[in-house]
């Protein structure tokens, strides 16, 4: 096969006939056949051949003294060769015959593999690629003879160029075992049309298994039985089995980026190197094919806009060369990929103001967004954040393509980003699309089924118990292990008959992206395997489903699409998202965690005060609003409702839209009987997070400011805006016996929000932080009782007590324990709300509260 | 010999009063009244889905599709399955005819007295002897993109 331009006369025979298929001759026609076989084979296994050979040579550039690694890519060209001249490809074969030969230089240790060189080579594969494509297309190797090339590679072998040798990166990582060389025998090549036939065969087996087995139950045969589950594990084997068949490495993809790094960075000016992990993670074929593309181009994107230059680098302090990291993992039945760099960062004020430049947002939109739904409008179409348009990316397409081609097989991309450190971007992946676990569910009588990738857990809710589901603003929520979950029901969602009030509740608890939300269902059912079949197209635009299948009882039940029914309900906004990240990121760090209601009034578009605080959150009609004794009331509940408009007590001088707004939002505080109305603009949310940045505000009607999911936000000083506005609501308090409090409590926040609560009830709070601060202010202060925290530091609650005791004068001064912040909310399932209640009770009757506290077992 | 010397042959069926005819080759068969599962916040046409062997088949109400007053109660409708591009759908009809073969002579383009509903999706009549036939045009039948009425929460 060596060496002429493969001018065997047969084959160049037979080409003839296969160029120009005449259809008149038999044996013609059968030669065309056979050819256009043997054709096909070889551009499947000679593009194969070409993308190994990428990364090979990618890693041959990295580590030349690898003899094995340069075999075997001698050994690939060689073949590559061999073929095309057996074939009659003049063109094509003098190509890999030169490269050949300069490899051969290589192996023969001859010559060093010089940068040069492999520019070269690979410039030899996108030749041959070029070639190939040709060949399949027309049956030709095409006009160009790629003339050119052949001398320069031909020079390359004759004389060495001066240049030394590929500089060795001390960083490599250590080379991987090689790979078995050649196909094994053991391997055939299957059609993949043929398994696509399998694989749906095997769905209808599924089907025809399950309503078999839905059968047998209601029969008591034995023997049908016993078949039925002997049926019934061959179809789960074959199941398996098929799928496996149709599985591939996402190596497959992964071994095209070495090659392509290289190149888009080497574009750019820049240094990448690329680290991939989990290379043999298994997907679908059908979803490798989907998500070539998409990860291509977050790849490149990378390279181009994530990476910066090594001069940037260096400025920024980072090693010159950027690293690129890919990982592939399975997680809960789904493929998690990750394409990850240590580059800039997105720029998420430069996010929105692009955005709003290109007129895919409003300011005022992006006023409101959230970092994380920010740093989204990067995959909407026609965004692009490059100040200049490259020759790899920049011209606006390519995000919103990749989203859009991942969401078309059901998975969800994710980006996270930290300016000046970096960019995460996830894609989540199913497995396969065919045949998925789900599970069965019923609502006003019709069974659903809900995929089980997206079910985190099934709750229910037997008796009167304290812990249904209950309503903020509006918005059923659920308390799940001390966290609010929001909930929807199904039968809202889809307009079914409400079954009534029963005793039990049935919540599906659902992820869809990151967030997380009840689902509340009549019932619920089994798990099965279910075949996702397609909705003709007159019901193509319902987002709440994801497809229909067939039940174990013939009949057709539907499938939810967890996005669609959470998008519907509107239980998924950003700011959940936002949130729960937040919490969970302040949960691993132990932080303190406080639930927030969120606001705004007049110009201060986002303030909080505490949950715990709040009574309760009302609308009222404009009409009902009036006004008496110089302030505005609403009849409430039998009584009246003083309303202040918070707006006109901290900005008295600018026009206050909250009276006239209709309807009128008021937050609504209570003491004892008494209520008071502060009205706001409009209620934002609720939020449960910690609180870390603090910084005490100079305004009056403020406590200061803190950042809450991820925004400034001001702290309402609840009793300031009552004194100020509404003096005769605390004199009634006052009225009361008024103990004096010191409160030791490390966390500003917890103080300040104590505070409010005690000097509400009436009491003088004097605050400490340290164990000595308050030690020296009960000196000369006649506390009345003594609030303590056990996270005072050092000794906490019991230490201070021990202080105390040993100062005569203080030593009578009842101390109340007021545990550790962090079980401050939801201890023993006690709300943050009757835990302040019960210590502002406790105050005022210390002796009770003193004795009572050991048996609760504090710290 | 053409389609055209030797006519078009029609399956009829009944709707209300309305006679109607769908080009032969268009139907994939005929099924008596099957189960369904109703598809909240569907389009009001899109009656429910049934299983035709393992398949799923949308099925759309042709008096919802023509505007009519809905079949009286314990009236149950047959299914027409239609071929269709993207797979088969079935529409539920009052009652199947036979199969006519009918003259070309005999076709009219649409008279004013049909419904405004039925004449979009008519494409002529064929005069017979004692009454007219309507010819269904099939795809604009299944395209139901532009009826906006939905299964809203509440309605049903």
């Amino acid at each position: 096969m060596r060496g002429g331009n493969g001018a065997n006369p047969a084959v160049q025979a037979n080409r003839g006939i296969f160029r120009h298929p005449t259809g008149k001759s038999i044996i013609a026609d059968r030669l065309y056949v056979q050819e256009q076989d043997v054709l096909r084979e070889f551009l499947i296994e000679s593009n194969e051949n070409l993308n190994r050979l990428d990364s090979e040579i990618i890693e041959l550039e990295q580590r030349p003294q690898d003899k094995q690694l340069l075999a075997s890519v001698f050994r690939t060209i060689h073949t590559i060769k061999g073929t095309c001249g057996f074939l009659g490809f003049p063109v094509l074969e003098r190509i890999a015959h030169q490269a050949e030969n300069l490899l051969s230089l290589l192996r023969s240790g001859e010559r060093q593999l010089t940068g040069r060189l492999v520019a070269l080579i690979l410039e030899c594969l996108d030749a041959i690629r070029k070639i190939l494509v040709s060949i399949e297309a027309t049956g030709k190797e095409g006009p160009d003879e790629h003339q050119e090339l052949v001398e320069r590679l031909a020079a390359a072998v004759k004389s060495p160029v001066e240049e030394p040798p590929a500089a060795k990166p001390a960083d490599t990582p250590p080379a991987e075992a090689e790979k078995g060389s050649a196909a094994s025998e053991s391997a055939i090549r299957v059609d993949v049309g043929l398994l696509d036939k399998l694989m749906n065969l095997v769905g209808e087996l599924v089907l025809a298994r399950n309503q078999v087995l839905q059968f047998t139950t209601q029969k008591e045969d034995a023997a049908l039985n016993a078949t039925a589950q002997r049926l019934n594990l061959i179809t789960t084997e074959l199941q398996e089995n098929v799928m496996k068949t149709r599985m591939q490495p996402i190596g497959v993809v992964w071994n095209k980026l070495p090659r392509l790094v290289r190149d888009t960075s080497q574009s750019c000016g820049k240094l990448v190197r690329l680290e991939m992990d989990g290379s043999d993670t298994e997907l679908d074929k059908t979803i490798i094919e989907a998500i070539k593309d998409p990860l291509t181009h977050l790849v490149r994107n990378c390279c181009d806009h994530g990476i910066e230059t090594p001069e940037d680098r260096a400025r920024a302090g980072k090693p010159a060369h950027g690293t690129l990291s890919l990982k592939a993992y399975h997680e809960g039945g789904q493929v998690n990929i990750e394409v990850a760099d240590d580059g800039g960062g997105v720029d998420v004020a430069r996010v929105k103001a692009k955005a709003i430049e290109k007129g895919l947002i409003r300011p005022e939109q992006a006023e409101r967004m959230g970092e994380h739904e920010a740093l989204n409008l990067m995959f909407l179409p026609g965004f692009s954040t490059a100040a200049k348009v490259t020759r790899v990316s920049g011209r606006g397409v390519g995000l919103d393509v990749v989203r859009c081609n991942i969401e078309r097989i059901g998975g969800t991309v994710d980006v996270s980003s930290s300016l000046g450190k970096g960019t995460v971007i996830r894609l989540k992946i199913p497995l396969t699309l065919a045949i998925i676990p789900g599970l069965v569910v019923v609502s006003g009588g019709e069974r659903f089924l809900i995929p089980q990738a997206s079910l985190l857990e099934l709750i229910r809710i037997e008796g009167e118990s304290s812990s249904r589901i209950e309503r903020v603003h509006g918005t059923p929520v659920y308390r799940r292990r001390g966290r609010l979950l929001p909930v929807a029901f199904l039968n809202q969602i889809l307009g079914l008959e409400t079954m009534a009030e029963r005793d039990v509740v049935n919540i599906v608890v659902l992820q869809a992206e990151d967030r997380q939300f009840g689902l509340v269902v009549d019932g619920i059912k089994d798990t099965q395997e279910i075949v996702v079949k397609p909705l003709g197209k007159q019901l193509k635009g319902l987002t709440v489903y994801a497809g229909a299948t067939i039940m174990g009882d013939g009949r057709v039940a539907l499938i939810l699409d967890v996005l669609g029914i959470g998008q519907r309900s509107g239980v998924l906004t950003d700011h959940e998202a936002q949130n729960r990240a937040e919490t969970q990121a302040a949960a691993a760090a132990g932080a303190e965690h406080q639930r927030m209601l969120l606001f705004r009034a007049g110009s201060l578009a986002r303030m909080a005060v505490p949950l715990s605080l709040v009574a309760r959150l009302e609308e009222f009609p404009q009409a009902v609003v009036e006004r008496a004794g110089g302030h505005h009331v609403v009849q409430y509940r039998g009584g009246i409702l003083t309303m202040v408009s918070l707006a006109s007590v901290l900005e008295p001088e600018a026009p206050d839209q909250a009276v006239t707004r209709d309807p009128v939002q008021a937050i609504v505080f209570v003491d004892g009987n008494r209520s008071l109305g502060i009205m706001v603009d409009q209620i934002l949310d609720i939020v449960e997070e910690s609180v870390n940045i603090r910084q005490s505000s100079q305004r009056p009607g403020l406590l200061g400011s803190a950042v809450v999911g991820k925004h400034v936000t001001d702290f309402l000083d609840v009793r300031a805006v009552i004194r100020a506005a509404a003096p005769e609501w605390l004199e009634g308090g006052a009225a009361r016996r008024e103990t004096v409090v010191l409160l030791a409590e490390p966390s500003p926040f917890l103080r300040g929000l104590l505070r409010g609560e005690l000097e509400m009830a009436g009491h003088r709070v004097v605050e400490a932080a340290t164990p000595e601060e308050a030690l020296r202010l009960l000196e000369g202060l006649g506390a009345g009782v003594v609030l303590a925290s056990d996270d005072l530091t050092p000794g906490g609650c019991g230490g201070l007590q021990e202080a105390m005791r040993k100062n005569a004068s203080l030593a009578g001064v009842p101390v109340v324990p007021l545990g550790r912040s962090a079980e401050g909310a939801g201890r023993g399932g006690e709300s943050m709300l009757a835990s302040i209640q019960r210590l502002v009770k406790a105050v005022a009757e210390p002796e009770i509260f003193v004795e009572a506290a050991p048996v609760e077992g504090r710290q | 010999m053409s389609a055209a010397e030797i006519g078009t042959q029609y399956a009829t069926f009944v709707v209300e009063d309305l006679f109607f005819g769908i080009d032969v080759l268009r139907v994939q068969e005929v099924l008596r009244y099957q189960e369904m599962t109703r598809v909240p916040l569907s389009p009001v046409v899109a009656e429910g889905l049934i299983n035709l062997r393992g398949q799923i088949v949308t099925a759309l109400d042709m008096r919802r599709r023509l505007g009519l007053a809905p079949r009286s109660a314990g009236r149950l409708p047959m299914n027409l399955v239609v071929r269709a591009e993207e797979g088969p759908v079935s529409l539920l009809v009052d009652e199947i005819g036979d199969v006519l073969q009918l003259d070309a002579a005999d076709f009219e383009p649409a008279p004013d007295n049909v419904t405004a509903a039925a004449r979009e999706l008519i494409r002529g009549v064929y005069k017979l002897k004692n009454r007219l036939l309507l010819v269904l045009d099939p795809d604009r039948t299944l395209e139901v993109n532009e009826f906006l009425e939905t299964r809203t929460p509440g309605s049903n």
